[in-house]
Order: C-alpha cells, then sequence, then structure tokens
C-alpha cells in the first residue's frame, strides 16, 4: 500500500497540532501497571448517581430506542428551560429555543459551523480548553486567543480583551468557571465583557459547565446580564455537575433564529442526540440537585487541601473559584512545566498536565485535577512534595 | 456541622491524620473533636462493617429481624419493654415501628438454634410479648451503605482526560 495516504488528508485538518493531552497520555499509558495517582483526569471520580443511571435502563425496558426530535425530547427541553431559568435566570423557550446536543462540545461545533465564516475572527481566552482553538481552525476561522493571568486568578479581564480585539472579531468563546484554570468572573467583571461585547458587537458562546462547582460567591451567566442573551448561546450539559461524562450529553439555548442555525448543521451531522441519555438526563434535572451538593462539598473540600498543600510544598497556586483543578505554578522549582510533568510522573509517579497543553498562558503551570479521592489526594500531595525537594536530576 | 462528625459521616475510611489533613485541623484538634463527640454522646462507638459473605468475617454468623407484638403499658408506653428487650446481647438493635407490629429487633447469634433459642425461650417468654414473627437473613446486598459484590469496575476512567 502507499505510504503517502497522507495526501487524502484535508490541508487544514493536517495543519492541526496535535493535542498537547495525547503526548502527555502517551507517556503515561507507558507507566502502566506502576502505582500511577493520576490528576491528569478531566472528569468526576463520581458515578454517575444511581436514580440517573436506573432512569436509563427503565427507558431502556420501556424500550425507548428511537430518534428523537432534531431539537431533542420536548420534556427534557422543558426541564433545561426550567432548570437555566431557576439556576441562572435567562428564560429559553424549550420550543425553539434549546437544542439538546451531544455534549458542549458538539454545542460549541455546531455553533462555530453556524456562525462563523472563513476568515471570521473568533476570540478566546487562555488557557483554555484543548478543543477551542482546533475548532475554530476547523471551519476555517481566524484564532484570536486573549491572554489570562495568574495575577488575576486567571479571571478574563476586558483590558485584556479590548488590547486583543481587531476589526474582523465576530465571536467570542467564554468558558468559565474555566478549563484548565479554575478561573472565573465575578459579576463586574462579567459586566465590563458584556459591554465590550455590546460594543463590539461580538456573539458570545459561552460555554459554562463548571457552573455548578462554584466555591465561592454564585455564579453568573453572561447570558442574564443586560442586552446580553439576544447577543449569547448558553451552552450547557451534564457532564461535569452530574458526573454523566460517557453520556455525552449537552445543550445550547439563544435566540431562535441562532438556535435553528446550529439546528440545521445538527440534523444533517448527527440528527438527535441519544434517547437514553436524554432520558437519564431528564431524572438529573428533576431529582437529581441532591447528588450535585453533595459532589460539590466534596471538591470543594478536597480544592482546599490540594491547594492549601500546593502553597505549603512551594508551587504557587491561586485558589480555583470553580471546577475541579488546581493550576499551579512550578516556575519556582527551575523546571519548565513538562520537564515537571514528565519528572513527577517517572520518579514518583503522580500524574498532572503540563499547562502548554492549554496554550501559551499556560507555561509555566500544570494542571492537577482534584477530582480524586482524599487519601489519593493526600499521597499525591506527599510525592509532589517529596519530587520538588529533591535536587533536579 | 463538625466537619469531622462530616468526613466520618461520608462513610470514606480515613485515618485521624487523613481528617486532619482534609479538615485542615491539626491531629490533636481532630483527636480532642473526637473525644468531645464521644462525651456528648453523639458518637457511641465504632464498629467495622464486614462483608458477611466472605466466610472469614461471617464467623459462622446467623441475623434474623424479628417483628415483635407487645402490650403497652399506663405510663411508659412501650419503652419499659423495649428497653428490657434491648439490653440482651443477641439483640443488635431495636427500634418501636408504625404499623402492624410494635418493634422490629435485629439478633445475630452464632447457629441457627442459638437465635431460635433466644426467641423461644427468652423473647417471647416475656411478660407483655404477645407474638413473635422472626424471618432469618439469607444475603446482604447492601449494608450501612456498603454494596457488596457488585462487580462494579472502581476506576475505568482514562488516566489523562481534556
Amino acid at each position: 500500500m502507499s505510504t503517502d495516504s497522507k495526501r487524502w488528508v484535508a490541508g487544514h485538518v493536517a495543519a492541526l497540532p496535535k493535542s498537547g493531552i495525547r503526548d502527555f497520555f502517551e507517556l503515561v499509558a507507558k507507566m502502566k501497571g506502576q502505582d500511577v495517582i493520576s490528576l491528569g483526569v478531566g472528569e468526576p471520580d463520581f458515578v454517575t448517581p444511581w436514580n440517573i443511571r436506573e432512569a436509563a435502563i427503565f427507558a431502556l425496558e420501556r424500550g425507548k430506542t428511537y430518534y428523537t426530535s432534531n431539537l431533542g425530547l420536548i420534556e427534557l427541553r422543558r426541564a433545561i428551560s426550567t432548570y437555566v431559568t431557576e439556576h441562572f435566570g435567562v428564560d429559553y423557550r424549550p420550543d425553539d429555543q434549546v437544542i439538546v446536543t451531544v455534549g458542549v462540545s458538539e454545542a460549541l461545533d455546531l455553533a462555530l459551523r453556524a456562525f462563523c465564516n472563513p476568515g471570521d475572527k473568533v476570540m478566546f481566552h487562555q488557557p483554555c480548553y484543548v478543543s477551542y482553538h482546533p475548532s475554530i481552525a476547523l471551519v476555517h476561522g481566524q484564532a484570536v486567543g486573549v491572554p489570562t493571568y495568574a495575577r488575576d486568578n486567571f479571571a478574563l479581564t476586558a483590558e485584556a480583551l479590548r488590547s486583543a480585539w481587531q476589526p474582523g472579531c465576530k465571536i467570542l468563546m467564554l468558558n468559565l468557571p474555566c478549563n484548565p484554570t479554575g478561573g472565573t468572573c465575578d459579576r463586574v467583571q462579567l459586566e465590563a465583557i458584556a459591554a465590550f461585547c455590546r460594543e463590539k458587537d461580538l456573539l458570545v458562546l459561552s460555554d459554562e459547565i463548571y457552573s455548578e462547582l462554584t466555591f465561592e460567591g454564585t455564579h453568573t451567566s453572561i447570558a442574564s446580564l443586560p442586552g446580553m442573551a439576544e447577543r449569547t448561546i448558553f451552552l450547557h450539559g451534564f457532564s461535569k455537575a452530574f458526573a454523566m461524562t460517557g453520556w455525552r450529553l449537552g445543550y445550547a439555548c439563544g435566540p431562535a433564529v441562532l438556535i435553528d442555525a446550529m439546528m440545521k448543521v445538527h440534523q444533517y451531522t448527527m440528527l438527535c442526540a441519544s434517547i437514553i441519555a436524554q432520558e437519564a438526563a431528564l431524572e438529573a434535572l428533576t431529582r437529581g440537585w441532591d447528588h450535585v451538593l453533595k459532589m460539590r462539598e466534596q471538591y470543594h473540600r478536597r480544592r482546599d487541601l490540594v491547594v492549601r498543600r500546593f502553597n505549603e510544598i512551594g508551587l504557587k497556586c491561586h485558589s480555583p473559584r470553580g471546577s475541579f483543578y488546581a493550576f499551579p505554578s512550578v516556575a519556582g522549582t527551575g523546571r519548565t512545566e513538562k520537564e515537571f510533568s514528565a519528572g513527577l510522573l517517572t520518579e514518583q509517579k503522580v500524574a498532572v498536565v503540563p499547562g502548554s497543553a492549554f496554550g501559551d498562558n499556560g507555561i509555566g503551570h500544570v494542571r492537577a485535577c482534584f477530582a480524586t479521592s482524599y487519601e489519593q489526594l493526600i499521597v499525591a500531595c506527599d510525592r509532589i512534595e517529596r519530587f520538588v525537594q529533591q535536587p533536579k536530576a | 456541622m463538625n466537619p469531622v462528625l462530616k468526613l466520618l459521616l461520608e462513610g470514606g475510611n480515613l485515618t485521624t491524620a487523613q481528617i486532619a489533613q482534609v479538615a485542615n485541623l491539626a491531629v490533636s484538634e481532630v483527636e480532642q473533636r473526637l473525644e468531645q463527640l464521644k462525651k456528648d454522646k453523639v458518637l457511641l462507638g465504632w464498629r467495622p462493617v464486614l462483608d458477611l459473605s466472605n466466610e472469614a468475617a461471617a464467623a459462622a454468623t446467623v441475623r434474623a429481624v424479628i417483628e415483635v407484638k407487645i402490650t403497652p403499658e399506663r405510663g411508659g408506653g412501650f419503652n419499659r419493654l423495649a428497653e428490657r428487650l434491648a439490653r440482651f446481647d443477641e439483640v443488635e438493635s431495636c427500634y418501636l415501628m408504625s404499623g402492624g407490629y410494635d418493634l422490629l429487633v435485629f439478633v445475630k447469634g452464632a447457629s441457627l438454634q442459638k437465635v431460635a433459642g433466644f426467641v423461644s425461650e427468652k423473647l417471647s417468654t416475656i411478660e407483655g410479648v404477645i407474638s413473635t414473627s422472626t424471618h432469618f437473613m439469607l444475603r446482604c446486598y447492601k449494608d450501612q451503605g456498603f454494596l457488596l459484590n457488585t462487580g462494579e469496575a472502581s476506576t475505568t476512567r482514562l488516566t489523562i482526560t481534556p
């Protein structure tokens, strides 16, 4: 067989860089069978609560195995609408302002495909979730990164936004609280961002997947600010709050015309999200809130533990207001984030992800996920301490 | 709620030192809080939760639940008799219930004969006990929040995910 099969790969896909996470995943895979504690995951350690799993089983028993409406089950959309009103203070009509998707990842992809013309500029804050930049490249958009900094606890500031802005910017992607930094914006900061979006006529794609995991203060959705609902696609899902990552279920809410445009792409590419996952999600929204609170309380305690230990060890770490990620600086150890992560893995068998996998502003940091048991976190922190204290090889 | 108590109730299996780390307290303070809980009779003691399908753990233990009907008394209601029943070593737990019977008594013994003997010789002969209905436990699926033998994969998470 010819070895130059590469010639079939589309240019813009061939040009996509491999995810930095992928490199590190391969390194970790080599350590298989050894007693590695992983703080490298991006998902809860809780299994989906039983009543939610049971609802899916029940749905299967009743023969719910068919397609749903492109927009998703109307009962689920009604529940989403109620949930979003109660928790985020924005009203969306279940009939035409809500679409159920295969995770927020699909919703983001739909939004970019529906709203970004080739050459349009899309702003996003860095460090950020690994898919943002590639998703923009896949729709032939131009990515415009906006830096966030440790000194601001990785909150996005309107000033940074203004200085990164250039003519042709059409869309702003937000992920608050943020994977990997745990950074988020308070209401005042969000109002400044919202004012800037109105001034520059930006469409906002607001990925609020970690919003339920806000530990201090209350989460504010940019969509709830005056004049923003009409220019915001609110993106959310079940993965993090309800521990449902593998179900792949998310949703988007926004102005009917925009949701309709996203639906067009969705109906031709995905048709609908899995009905089983939708049935489970309905149970999650109706009877899952107690579980969310219980899990949040545990994450909160784990965050306090990990952040305190990191700072004791000498890894300067801000306390993330949301999400289950700590993003300490490793600059003080005299190692780059890649050296630190690789060394920590081979010498002390703790996996963290180099911050540079999430963009240039992650250089000098590592992402440590604290969605792991207290016992494991305690041992991991002790190992990290040993690693930091021994002289650099 | 007392953070130490909270962590105990979560059912994890943390040592005092681990509780201290998680709750950000000194080990001595955790110990002191545990002492206080005992003094206040909030925390009565410790019992391991065993998987009794495991032979070593079961150590030839037979468990039964007994529904007991008793005659309430002027002045004390069910209390005097309930407290009297509860004092037997064989009785692990004893509850006053609403519904078709009065007391629900959890007992254990080294053999079926021993439990049967306790019921026929002690329990049912007490003045005021009207009737008993004994149910022997055949198999345990969940005990005090712990699932037994679920076969559920504990960790199938990938090591590194975005």
